[in-house]
């Protein structure tokens, strides 16, 4: 499986990234993508900004290890998750994921693993920026129930295995 | 001996430090935690609330790991990150 891990301080470009992937890959039957945007609602309105905080070299050795469980884990031909970090302005994106397979079932699958790892397991934290100063941003338990799920579970609840797609 | 300590996010604001070196021989990162609060006081109490995570050499790990001479050790709140 080709992999790739991008973590910078440049804007997200999720249409060079795609055809990247593209690029690489050659005969690919599905791309999952999944791209999270920085909201002026965060934990309550009027988000000015984000400063996003990493560990640097820790960070990309999480990320790596997440796209190679997701490789374990499915049948996939390529993945790669870019994370942006320093100061970010609601509207910009803030992360984007991407898988290829031959099957939609095990792109979408991966791509929401990968997220749901990457938000417990990945060394990064927010701090929110509003008129009234700063705070950083807590975690959250439905974060954690998501990512315990993949613990238990190969396939999403309701989901049966497909071959027609 | 010595390691490297790094410290993040709300971690490093509290203790206003981003990054140390320090002699360590032998411990378990929770003796390690328990001797700088008593040798550096109690601002360094942050380091034992039940929610601060720990990595020896950019892996997560539990506090009755031992740091050994050369090892990179880091201290921060959960993640937020996504």
């Amino acid at each position: 499986m080709w992999r790739e891990v991008v973590v910078s301080t440049a804007p997200v470009n999720e249409a060079a990234l795609q055809d990247r992937l593209r690029s690489v890959v050659g005969d690919i039957g599905a791309i999952a993508t999944f791209t999270g945007v920085v909201s002026e609602q965060g934990e309550g309105s009027g988000v000015q900004a984000l400063e996003l905080e990493h560990y640097a070299g820790m960070t990309e050795a999480a990320l790596g290890n997440i796209l190679e469980q997701a490789g374990r884990r499915w049948p996939l031909q390529a993945a790669m998750v870019c994370h942006r970090v320093g100061r970010i302005l609601p509207g910009e994106s803030i992360v984007f994921v991407a898988t290829a397979s031959r099957h939609r079932g095990a792109a979408f699958d991966a791509c929401r693993f990968i997220m749901d790892c990457l938000k417990t397991d990945a060394p990064f934290w927010k701090k929110e920026y509003r008129d009234g100063g700063a705070h950083w941003v807590s975690p959250r338990d439905s974060d954690d129930h998501a990512r315990r799920h993949w613990d238990h579970a190969g396939e999403l609840p309701g989901q049966e295995k497909r071959n027609d797609d | 001996m010595a390691i490297t300590v790094l410290f993040f996010a709300r971690v490093r604001e509290q203790l206003g430090c981003p990054q140390l070196l320090v002699e360590s021989d032998g411990e378990t990162i929770e003796a390690l935690v328990n001797r700088w609060v008593a040798e550096r006081g109690p601002s360094w109490q942050v380091l034992q609330q039940t929610d601060i995570r720990c990595a020896l050499n950019q892996v997560m790990c539990a506090r009755d790991t031992m740091v050994r001479d050369g090892d990179e050790l880091a201290f921060f709140p959960p993640v937020t990150g996504g």
